[in-house]
């Protein structure tokens, strides 16, 4: 059995090209980036490399680059660092539909007396600005929104909410490990204070993330102890890790108009065709600014997991939206936020395609999706009513 | 992914007896859409409306829902009613070579689904659905105050799950019922309920319901194999002389008889007694 591998939102595979970049610096360049001697300095010279490579991706300069181990450490780093430099302030604003390397660390703050508002969405999942407005104020310290969302692909207004953060005297953070590599980043003329990408994502392994720092920020370093990262994060380099996150976002630059043409229009093909074959299907974010590659459907009266376990016996790899899946029992925070009705939130299913989804595979899920579906409702004691 | 036996896989990749019956004699329905899992079981009677002939559900739900009403359509073909009331939601569970504990409210519900089909059948109350279940209850059929909001579910439900699968933590009851697993604000009143069952259970261990004549029984055996045999290998020795509803007297002979500290060794009878037979005992000492 091929598999069909169409979810990239949870993690992508390592392009080759990226591997044999990576290659070297394990068993014959192994030196250490801080050392002082030739053997260290060419892997010093290679993280230099990559460092601008990444700052390429996103219209930075290398100096505003600090690696990290992955999204959460620098999501976790970007708000305990802005909570320090402004200790006078303790509000911090996100919203309802943040990755749980936010969600989960703002809820945890509330026990050390920070008082944290979530902003909510619409049924499209559009961020609600009008609420943000209200919510800011001189006591916000810091502001985190995700740039786009895992489940939906829905693209929040980060460069408008970040502008109006800096009017506050507060700092703008963005968790942009989904938009990264999709679609284009100019951190240029942005009023964005600091982002965060994960390697994982985007081709390059994982286990190595990013944290864009804009110049002048202040900026207090989560990890402590020696010098790496001019101080900013502390513990030897990552250095195989770094030099692939570096061709990783190399090749995502190279890629992008396809991402952005090719790509999208294989989504669009596999969207539409479903929601012509299969009947009581919605899709989640429809109407909202979306990733090229993402698509979540709603499918009514049916269940996500059992959808997703005879993709599974098929080869498709897909990703369920009722977070059944993943230990809990209710449909994900995003759609309960959007306000998806329970009939569908429990039957969403997510496709998130990469550079690599061929047209073939596209063409199989459309031709198995409804089959599934058919038969599950034909078990279902609602589809059989409400399908009558 | 979740680690499925492939028993579970089989009954949900090829799940047997799915469908309805038209001339269904019994049918029970437990769930809803809201709670993301239900169940609709069809149960057809012999002409003597004694054993099950036929059995076929219709299931919203994930794979472990499948796999467990398919798994109960075919655990209860050829059983009388009251044979297929015995089944429990282990049964089930084991039935399918095992569910992952967070998929246990799946063999749950296949249980409830029975029990509701069954009891309509019998004409025995099946309560009505409160008014404030009105989004969601996985399991209506239940008397008892609504604890769970969410998922709709009351407490008298959650005590018997507790103690019939002898839960100890509020996750465990989150898998096996839902209760607990969307807002969360029920979880203090689960956690409540934990404790009342355990000291149920606690005190029923303690005091369990002897008869007299049991309880008499159980004081001459514990007497006869545990203490006896221990006394006559110092020389010494006792004997019954009467049990007067918790109080058992008993008279030390041979070097017993006479012992400085024969006072311990009535002590000592007399924990042994409580930690065997039960915890009320009175040992006393006579000289008849
Ligand atoms: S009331 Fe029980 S989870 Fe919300």
């Amino acid at each position: 059995m091929k598999e069909i591998y169409l979810d990239n939102n949870a993690t992508t595979k390592v392009d080759e090209a990226v591997f044999e970049e990576m290659k070297p610096y394990f068993c014959e360049l192994y030196g250490n980036p801080s050392s002082m001697h030739y053997f260290g300095g060419q892997v010093q010279s290679k993280v230099t490399e990559a460092r601008k490579r990444v700052a390429d991706l996103l219209g930075a300069s290398p100096g505003e680059i600090i690696f990290t181990a992955c999204g959460t450490e620098s999501d976790n780093t970007a708000i305990r660092s802005a909570l320090e430099v402004l200790p006078d302030r303790r509000h911090i604003i996100t919203s309802r539909v943040e990755h749980p390397a936010v969600l989960t660390q703002c809820r945890n703050l509330t026990a050390k007396g920070y008082r944290v508002t979530e902003i909510g969405v619409d049924g499209a999942g559009r961020l609600d600005m009008d609420e943000y407005r209200k919510a800011i104020d001189d006591d916000t310290a810091i502001v985190s929104f995700m740039w786009a969302n895992n489940e939906t692909g829905v693209i929040f207004p980060v460069e408008e909410a970040a502008a109006i953060a800096k009017k506050n005297g507060a700092q703008f953070h963005t968790d942009a490990v989904q938009a990264v590599g999709k679609i284009p980043i100019n951190m240029a003329d942005s009023k964005i204070d600091m982002l965060s990408l994960s390697g994982h994502k985007l081709h390059a392994p994982k286990g190595i993330g990013a944290l864009y720092v804009r110049k002048g920020t202040p900026f207090r370093p989560l990890m402590v102890g020696g010098h790496q990262e001019k101080s900013r994060r502390a513990g030897t380099e990552n250095a195989a890790a770094i030099i692939a996150l570096g061709k990783a976002c190399q090749l995502a630059g190279e890629f992008m108009e396809a991402e952005n043409t090719t790509v999208k229009a294989k989504c669009e093909r596999l969207e539409n065709a479903l929601m012509a074959a299969i009947p009581h299907a919605r899709i989640n974010g429809g109407g909202a600014e979306r990733l090229p590659n993402t698509t979540s459907i709603a499918f009514e009266f049916v269940e996500g997991e059992a959808i997703l376990l005879l993709l599974s016996e098929l080869g498709v790899c897909a990703s369920s939206g009722s977070a059944c899946t993943s230990g809990s029992l209710e449909p994900s925070h995003v759609l309960r936020a959007m306000g998806v009705p329970f009939t569908c939130a429990h039957g969403s299913i997510r496709f998130s395609l990469s550079r690599y989804t061929t047209d073939a595979e596209i063409d199989a899920v459309i031709k198995e999706m409804p089959p599934i579906i058919a038969r599950l409702r034909q078990m279902s004691p609602f589809g059989r009513e409400f399908l009558k | 992914m979740w680690d499925y036996t492939p028993k579970v896989k089989d009954h949900f990749l090829n799940p047997r007896n799915v469908g309805d019956i038209a001339d269904a004699d019994a049918v029970g329905e437990v769930g809803s859409l809201a709670c993301g899992d239900a169940l609709k079981l069809y149960l057809k009677l012999d002409e003597n409306k004694e054993k099950i002939v036929d059995a076929k559900f219709q299931t919203f739900g994930c794979a472990s829902a499948i796999a467990s009403s398919s798994a109960l359509t075919e655990m209860v073909k050829g059983k009388t009613l009251d044979e297929a009331l015995a089944v429990s939601n282990q049964d089930i569970a084991e039935f399918l070579g095992g569910l992952p504990e967070e998929k246990m409210h799946c063999s749950v519900m296949g249980q409830e689904a029975l029990e509701v089909a069954i009891f309509k059948y019998r004409g025995l109350e099946v309560p009505d659905h409160d008014a404030e279940h009105d989004h969601g209850h996985a399991y209506p059929d239940y008397e008892g105050t609504l604890v769970c909001k969410c998922f709709g579910i009351t407490d008298a439900f959650l005590k018997k799950v507790i103690a019939d699968n002898h839960l100890t933590t509020s996750e465990q009851v989150t898998n096996f019922t839902k209760a607990g697993g969307a807002c969360g604000s029920c979880i203090p009143k689960i956690k409540e309920l934990i404790a009342e069952v355990l000291g149920q259970a606690k005190e029923a261990a303690a005091k369990p319901k002897l008869s007299n004549l049991k309880k008499m029984q159980l004081v001459q055996e514990v007497l006869e194999r545990d203490i006896r045999p221990m006394l006559r290998a110092d020389g010494g020795d006792l004997e019954l002389i009467d049990i007067d509803g918790d109080h058992v007297q008993i008279a030390f002979r041979k070097a017993c008889a006479g012992c400085a500290s024969s006072g311990n060794t009535a002590k000592f009878v007399e924990m042994k007694l409580r930690e065997l037979v039960y915890e009320g005992l009175h040992v006393q000492e006579v000289s008849a």
